[in-house]
This record gives structure tokens, C-alpha cells and sequence, in this order.
């Protein structure tokens, strides 16, 4: 191990990915310090009831349950592993040499949260994903959920979020949602793929040979095909829920069949009675910190990774969904991969180059979820005029088609303020990606400078401000020691005359 | 393509100039090389204000241009009608609050001084204040009221001045990038060689704000206008408790200010969406769009100092832009000395909407020889306190570009020696 052991490995971040990365500095000689929101560890996947109220067996909910015990019990026993918990990274800052990460640590919605500033030798990304809900009208009805939120509930506080439930949208995600649904007690009225068999077999049965590596994942799905027969859940490729209707809340839905473009076909709609709906149509990843960083995106708007999941910018690795939508087992060996190199180990050692072939062909199984479950533009025929697209701030399809017509601009950042769309509390977290595709923005972001670096600018990704602060914690920061910041320093050396000079942009 | 005038910039003050030439009956095509109302009038706040200014020139074309807002947010509604999205035109009135004796007796002559050429500015103590903004800090010992300050929407704005040119006939082209000059036989600016092909015009407008100077280098001239950094806060939104622009005494040294080193003062007011907009800071680190703790630190500290309530409150946004600033702190509008063709409409640093109505109609008296509102002879662009900036003449235009560089560099050298 060539690690030097002062070398200090911040990872943000504790799923599966956050776990394997701060496990694998550790053990190749770093000082490792694991930031996570949450008050404990395991992340979305590994969502469980803290260790003062235990459940009886979480391993019933969760899958590789025996992985993360190891993980978490290695990590807390490591002298040099360092966990903090309830820590919200609310902003990153580009040094001259490095990045620094504004933390808050303590209850989110508690007064007076610890400050902290860490300054690493290097860090691993592994902040995850939310989930993505396209908008169908009767979307805002409450009882609709993303699958993600009713995953939490189911996972988290073993709630059901209905008793009767419909899941629908597109993905292998769908699978073990109805599976934490139908082990809180509710009825699943059946699983909705957007995606048709035709869809379906050409993105996992091309090349079936490469599926043999990722055979745990095949068999993590193939249990949760079998728990569905089992229950009796039909399981519906080539549909989708296209409407939600209720007075005050979901009482029924109405479910149509899709073209392969996901067009609803005429004459399909059934509608079928739900107290619940739990929808997801894929993943985003958490790019704020990345982009905050500066790192380089993909052109499906994944950060950039090179073989060792090293980003763009030097110093600063990726692990996890933020590099693809992939599943735990990709998340875990990327993240093993990116803590030994973030630690300065050595990647051609057995033990290491094993854990990168996994990767390797984890990320072959990221790209048959995009070609089986991807989502197909034809979805935008299932709004109307009336469907709300912004939920935070109630603005509709045809309002923003309207504000598109009357000012002549597609550009996003403008439509967003003439309709208000994506400026709510969720700061489009939920409608981002969908206002561009209506606007058919490339997420150019700002008309001002364009970036300098390749890939598609940050657009509707950036965030600076990470999560919500209170003012009051922010007004409480330490002031800067010695001197700040030197305002003029960094820019001495780039030429203002120069119109690339003005590159790198972090706002929109 | 051919026009009488061609803008560079579809920001405010293009949009402003764009009007206020066809409606004069002048063919006009605006140039942006990103989206219309992207760059610094998406990345402010909308203040349209006399408060923050002495007496001079830019009171002048503040007052002027207070006027013409409120006579456009109904003239643009009647053009444009209800469903374009409002420019949420507000005459909320500005509120300036201190809590020094030093502080409220220099306020107190500011604005006497104000009040004699037409502000209405009028003096309050702190409970006076207070019942203006109940959830003032008990620490305010009075302040001055600015029932003229007012504030608008200003991508919305910018937007409704680009419909309302383009029903005039106006062309709007985004994506488009300026690359050079188009140069007559007798040395005169006769359009712009673009990445979107040539366009001939009678006149070359240049309003491309804080890279304006970038635009004239590229066309063979030369402006010393600089970007200015600031940032804004955005709070989640909330119930309607902050009904003025509220600023504390600090705002308006900061403005006056030529000082590289960052500076903060409250400016805080709320939105129709119910969020509270928390202003200003003014950093000169070039075109650097870096995120700053630092920046937020200090800002939240006035604005609580101003509101204690707002410590509990979420900032879920912080966004920043750049201003294009001027060594004289004056905008400059009117034709370029030096190259005969070539107007500049720009400089106008945090007040671009506050200034652009009045801006647009100058701008167009001048170029099409009409009635000026306002006198423009102290926003020209050959006034003496731009043009002892210059770098020292030289016959061709290849090295007046290369002696642009130099200064520009030995200013940063400067700036970066600064403590």
C-alpha cells in the first residue's frame, strides 16, 4: 500500500457505495472521515429502524443485509475511521487547491447546528439519487407518492403508504417497492412497467452471456418476480398510470397501454380503484456537490469517472449512482475502487483489480436498465392542458406552453421565472429534468459564458446551496481565520479581456 | 442580413434600446450569444431605485427612468395582454434603516440633499419605522422612507421589452456570437461578422453589460467596464412579514465603493412568489463564478441584524451574477469616440433595471436624432473621466487591442497586490 497514513479521504455518503469507499481508504492506510444526513448508516438502500427501536429481523427487508452489518462494524471498529452522522454538506467551495465541504451537523430541523469544515486530501462522491416521477394529471393528489418516498416509509417506519397500491413507472426499482409494500401489509393492485416486453428483451436479453456476472442482481430480481406470483400481483409490462383521480385524494386511476415510444394508445384506458400510488420512472443523481466541484458530466448527466472512478477534477472521486444507475452491486464495488485510489492504494493489487472487473460488469448491467426501462418521449402525450408539471408552485403544461408562445424563449432558466416553474421549495429537484425535456433545453444553464469544459453544462442541476440553512446558521459560521479568501488572487492569471475566461460557471 | 441598428445583448438594456428604436420606426436586430434575459438581468434583483443615489447624473436617469416603468407596466399589459407573464411591476417603496447616531445623522443629510432636487425622502424615527416594518430589530433607531422605490420581475421585463420590440419589428437572434467587425472603405463600423453570418447595420449598439468590453475589443474599440460579482439569497417561501425593500445604512457606501475586497450591506425585501429576496454583496475576482461561504456569512448576519426572525428562516438558493461596472460609476450610452458606427448602451453596474427605460430612449434620440429626455452629455462615452483611462492611442487597431490588454492585466496586478 502506497497510501501515506496522514492522507486524509473525506466520503460523503453511506450506502452501499459511501460504505465500500470509506472501507476501502481505510484498509488502504487513509484517514477516513464518512459524512451521511442521515443519523444512521445503510443510506436509501439500506434504509432501517434506528438501533434504539430494532426490528425483529431487518434482513426480511433487506437485501445483502450481511454486507452492510460487516461494512458498518468494520467502519465503527476502525481507529481511523472517523462516522458522522446527521452531517448535511449544505455547500462545497473550489479552493485554489482543493475543495473545501461546508457541513452542518445536528438535527436539520434544530437551532443551532455545529459548523464544520473539512478540507481533504481527497474525496469520494457518493451522495445517491432520488427518484424520478414524470407528471400525469392528478399527479399532486395525495396518495400519490414516488416509489422512492414509499420505499422510505415502508423501510424506515414500516408504514404502507395504502391499502390498496398501485406501482407503476419504469425500472427493476418498481420490483422490490412492491415487495416492501406487500411486507407492511398492503395490497399491491399490480406493477405497471411503461416499458414492453419488446422493450424489455431487447435491453437484458442482448448478450445474455454478460449477465452471468451480475447473476446476484438477476437473482435479487428473480425473488421478487417470484414473491409477486406468489401474492397473486400482476405484473404489467407496456402500461402506465396516465391519470390519477379523487376528490382530495387518490381514490382510482387510470392505466393505459403505451406504444413502444410510450405513447398511450387510444382505447386502452381502464380505470381501476387505489387508495395509493407509488411511482418512480428512474433515477437523478445528487449532482449538486459535483457540480459545485466543477466535475464533468456525462451527456446523460452522470459525472464522469475515469477507470478508478477518478473525476475531472483532480482530488475529487465518484462512486455510486452519481456515475449511473446501476444497482447496490455496482455502488459497492465502484466504491471500493474509488476509496482505494482516493486513498493513493494501489488499483493493479488482486484484491483490487478484482473488485474493478466487478464494477466493470456492474456497469454493463447500468446499461441494460437504460435500454430496457429508459425513458421513451412519447409520455408527453399523457398531459393536458390542466396537468400540473410544477407541484412546489401549481404551474401547468399548458401555462408554461403558453409563456414558451408568448415570449418566444425555450430557454429554461427563463421560462422557470416568466412561469415559475422549478423555483418552488424542491428547487426542481422533482421538475428539472422534465421542464427540459418539454423545453427541449439542452441545459445550455445560463446564456452567459459557456463552459469551457466538455458535456453538457449543469443547468437545472445547480445548486450551490445543497440542502435548505437557516439563516441563523449561516449568520453563526465562523468567521474565516487569518485572511479570507483572497477575492483577486485566483484571477490574477486569467485574462478579463477573454470571453473563455468566463467558463466554469456555478450559477444559473 | 441587413438593419438600420443592430444590439448586441438581449439583456434588459437591450431590450430597453430594441423598443424604444422601433417603435422610433428604426429596423433593428438584437444578437445574443446565449438566451435573451440570461446573463445579469437574470442573476439580480429587479430594483428600481433613487434611494441608494446622491444628486448627479445617474439620480437623473434614475427618476427619468422610474417614471417611464410605471407608464410601461401598463402600456406593456395593453400590448401584450394578460396572459404574458407580468412584469410584477411594484411600487413597494424603500425603507433605510441604521442603528448609530453617526449612522442616522449621515443618512439624515443624504437625504436632504436628495430631497432638493425631488426625491421623496422622508425621515423617520424607529418606531415610525417600525410600524412600517413591525418585524424591524429593536436596535433600528430611525431611518428614511422612500415611498419612489420600486422594483419589477426583471427576466420577466426583459422579456415583455423584446415582445413589445419584436411587434414593433424588431428581430431577436439567440445563440449568435459577435466574432468582428464589418468595416466600410472609409474605416466606419458597418455591422457585425457573427458565428450566425454577417448583418450589416447603419449603427452597432453594444449591451452586453459586464462583457461589453470583450464585445468592443472584438469590434476594435475599447471600453473599461468590468464585472462586478454579486450574490443573492433566496429564502423558502413564506407568510408576507418584510412590505418595503428594506436596506440597512450600509448599502449605499457599498455602492459608491471601487473597492476590490468584498462588501456587504441588507437589502431585503420579499417576492409576489413569498419568498424573501436577501441582497447585496459586491466582489470585483473578475468573471469568477465560485461559491463563497464567506459571502453568505456576512450577508446573513446583516439581514438577520435587520430582521431577527430571519435567522429560523431556510435559504433553499443562493444565486450570483455579474455587474458590469464603470471606474466613474456611470453608465455609458451614446456613440464611441474613437469608431464611427459603434454606440454603447452599458455600465449601468447593479441598476441595469432600474436605468434601462430612460437608457433605451436616450439611446435612441441620439442615434436617431431626436428630442433626448434627458441631457445625455454626462453618460457619453468620450466624457474625460473614461477617456484619461485609455491606453495611450496608437494608429492601428491591432495594437490599440494589445494596448487594451495590457491595461487590463496591469489593473488586476494592481488589484491583486490590494491588502
Amino acid at each position: 500500500m502506497s497510501g501515506a497514513p496522514s492522507r486524509h479521504v473525506v466520503v460523503v455518503g453511506a450506502g452501499p457505495a459511501g460504505l465500500a469507499a470509506a472501507h476501502a481508504a481505510a484498509r488502504a492506510g487513509a484517514r477516513v472521515t464518512v459524512l451521511d444526513s442521515a443519523d444512521v448508516l445503510g443510506g436509501q438502500y439500506w434504509r432501517h429502524l434506528p438501533a434504539s427501536r430494532p426490528a425483529a429481523n431487518e434482513r426480511v427487508l433487506h437485501h445483502k443485509w450481511g454486507t452492510y452489518r460487516e461494512l458498518a462494524r468494520a467502519l465503527h471498529a476502525h481507529p481511523a475511521v472517523t462516522v458522522v452522522p446527521s452531517a448535511q454538506v449544505w455547500s462545497l467551495e473550489r479552493l485554489d487547491d482543493g475543495v473545501r465541504l461546508n457541513v452542518l451537523v445536528g438535527e436539520p430541523d434544530a437551532a443551532g447546528r455545529e459548523a464544520r469544515t473539512f478540507e481533504p486530501d481527497a474525496l469520494v462522491l457518493a451522495p445517491g439519487a432520488h427518484d424520478r416521477t414524470l407528471p400525469f394529471p392528478g399527479w399532486q393528489l395525495p396518495g400519490v407518492y414516488s416509489a422512492g418516498a414509499a420505499q422510505a416509509l415502508a423501510k424506515g417506519e414500516r408504514v404502507a403508504v395504502g391499502r390498496r397500491v398501485v406501482v407503476a413507472g419504469a425500472g427493476p426499482f418498481l420490483l422490490p417497492v412492491a415487495s416492501s409494500l406487500l411486507r407492511t401489509g398492503a395490497a399491491v393492485v399490480g406493477v405497471h412497467e411503461a416499458n414492453g416486453l419488446g422493450s424489455l428483451a431487447r435491453g437484458w436479453l442482448d448478450r445474455p452471456w454478460e449477465l452471468v456476472g451480475a447473476a446476484g442482481k438477476a437473482g435479487e430480481l428473480a425473488g421478487y418476480v417470484r414473491e409477486l406470483v406468489r401474492h397473486r400481483v400482476p405484473w404489467r409490462p407496456g402500461e402506465a398510470v396516465v391519470a390519477a383521480h379523487g376528490d382530495g385524494q387518490v381514490e382510482a386511476v387510470t392505466i393505459a397501454r403505451l406504444d413502444p415510444r410510450w405513447t398511450p394508445v387510444p382505447g386502452t384506458e381502464r380505470q381501476v380503484e387505489a387508495d395509493a400510488v407509488a411511482v418512480s420512472h428512474g433515477f437523478t443523481p445528487r449532482l449538486e456537490l459535483a457540480i459545485a466541484a466543477g466535475c464533468a458530466l456525462t451527456p446523460a448527466r452522470f459525472v464522469v469517472v475515469d477507470a478508478a472512478q477518478a473525476t475531472s477534477v483532480p482530488g475529487v472521486w465518484a462512486a455510486g449512482e452519481l456515475t449511473g444507475i446501476g444497482g447496490a452491486d455496482a455502488a459497492l464495488a465502484e466504491g471500493a475502487v474509488a476509496g482505494t485510489a482516493a486513498a493513493g492504494g494501489d488499483l493493479r493489487a488482486a484484491g483490487a483489480a478484482r473488485t474493478a472487473r466487478a464494477r466493470d460488469r456492474s456497469r454493463g448491467f447500468a446499461a441494460r436498465i437504460e435500454a430496457a426501462h429508459g425513458i421513451r418521449g412519447g409520455w408527453v402525450h399523457w398531459l393536458r392542458d390542466d396537468t400540473v408539471v410544477c407541484r412546489c408552485e401549481e404551474t401547468t403544461y399548458g401555462r408554461l406552453r403558453e409563456v414558451v408562445d408568448l415570449t418566444g424563449s425555450r430557454e429554461t432558466r427563463s421560462v422557470k421565472l416568466t412561469s415559475r416553474a422549478g423555483l418552488g421549495p424542491c428547487q426542481a429537484r422533482m421538475c428539472g429534468r422534465t421542464l427540459q425535456e418539454l423545453l427541449d433545453d439542452g441545459g445550455s444553464g445560463a446564456g452567459a459564458p459557456g463552459p469551457a469544459c466538455e458535456g453538457p453544462a449543469p443547468g437545472v442541476d445547480r445548486r450551490p446551496v445543497v440542502v435548505p440553512v437557516r439563516l441563523g446558521d449561516l449568520a453563526a459560521l465562523p468567521a474565516p481565520s487569518a485572511s479570507p479568501l483572497d477575492p483577486s488572487s485566483s484571477m490574477t492569471s486569467l485574462p478579463t479581456t477573454s470571453l473563455s475566461a468566463a467558463s466554469q460557471p456555478q450559477e444559473t | 442580413m441587413a438593419a438600420d441598428v443592430v444590439i448586441v445583448g438581449a439583456g434588459i438594456v437591450g431590450a430597453a434600446c430594441a423598443r424604444s428604436l422601433a417603435l422610433a420606426g428604426a429596423s433593428v436586430v438584437v444578437l445574443d450569444r446565449g438566451a435573451a434575459a440570461a446573463g445579469t438581468s437574470a442573476h439580480g434583483e429587479g430594483n428600481l431605485l433613487v434611494s441608494d443615489k446622491g444628486p448627479g447624473p445617474e439620480l437623473v436617469l434614475a427618476q427619468e427612468s422610474l417614471r417611464r416603468w410605471a407608464e410601461l407596466s401598463g402600456e406593456l399589459a395593453d400590448e401584450l395582454g394578460p396572459r404574458f407573464p407580468s412584469i410584477e411591476h411594484d411600487a413597494k417603496g424603500g425603507l433605510v434603516v441604521v442603528a448609530s447616531a453617526a449612522g442616522l445623522t449621515g443618512l439624515r443629510e443624504f437625504a436632504a440633499a436628495q430631497r432638493a432636487v425631488g426625491v421623496d425622502a422622508v425621515e423617520v424615527t424607529g418606531d415610525q419605522a417600525r410600524e412600517l416594518e413591525p418585524d424591524l430589530a429593536p436596535g433600528v433607531l430611525g431611518g428614511v422612507h422612500y415611498p419612489q422605490d420600486a422594483q419589477v420581475q426583471p427576466v420577466a421585463a426583459a422579456e415583455a421589452l423584446l415582445a413589445s420590440a419584436r411587434r414593433a419589428g424588431a428581430v431577436v437572434r439567440t445563440g449568435v456570437e459577435v466574432t468582428g467587425p464589418l468595416l466600410g472603405a472609409d474605416g466606419r463600423l458597418t455591422g457585425v461578422a457573427t458565428t450566425g453570418g454577417d448583418v450589416a447595420a447603419g449603427a452597432v449598439v453594444v449591451a452586453a453589460g459586464p462583457w461589453s468590453g470583450e464585445v468592443a475589443e472584438r469590434l476594435g474599440a475599447w471600453l473599461p467596464v468590468r464585472p462586478r460579482r454579486g450574490t443573492v439569497l433566496v429564502t423558502i417561501p413564506m407568510r408576507e412579514r418584510i412590505h418595503h425593500k428594506v436596506y440597512d445604512g450600509d448599502y449605499f457606501a457599498a455602492t459608491q465603493s471601487a473597492g476590490a475586497e468584498l462588501q456587504t450591506s441588507a437589502v431585503i425585501e420579499s417576492t409576489r412568489g413569498g419568498t424573501v429576496l436577501i441582497g447585496s454583496s459586491r466582489e470585483q475576482v473578475g468573471f469568477d463564478e465560485r461559491f463563497r461561504a464567506e459571502v453568505l456569512r456576512q450577508m446573513a448576519r446583516r439581514a438577520v441584524a435587520v430582521f431577527p426572525f430571519l435567522a429560523g428562516t431556510n435559504v433553499m438558493r443562493s444565486y450570483l451574477g455579474f455587474r458590469p461596472y464603470m471606474p466613474d460609476h456611470l453608465p455609458v450610452v451614446g456613440a464611441d469616440p474613437a469608431l464611427d458606427g459603434l454606440w454603447f448602451a452599458t455600465g449601468h453596474e447593479g441598476a441595469g433595471v432600474g436605468l434601462a427605460p430612460a437608457t433605451g430612449d436616450l439611446l435612441a434620440a441620439g442615434l436617431l436624432g431626436l428630442d433626448p429626455a434627458v441631457d445625455p452629455a454626462p453618460y457619453a462615452a468620450d466624457r474625460p473621466t473614461l477617456q484619461a483611462l485609455r491606453p495611450t492611442p496608437d494608429v492601428s487597431d491591432a495594437q490599440v487591442t494589445l494596448g487594451n490588454r495590457a491595461s487590463d492585466t496591469s489593473e488586476n496586478a494592481h488589484e491583486g497586490a490590494r491588502p
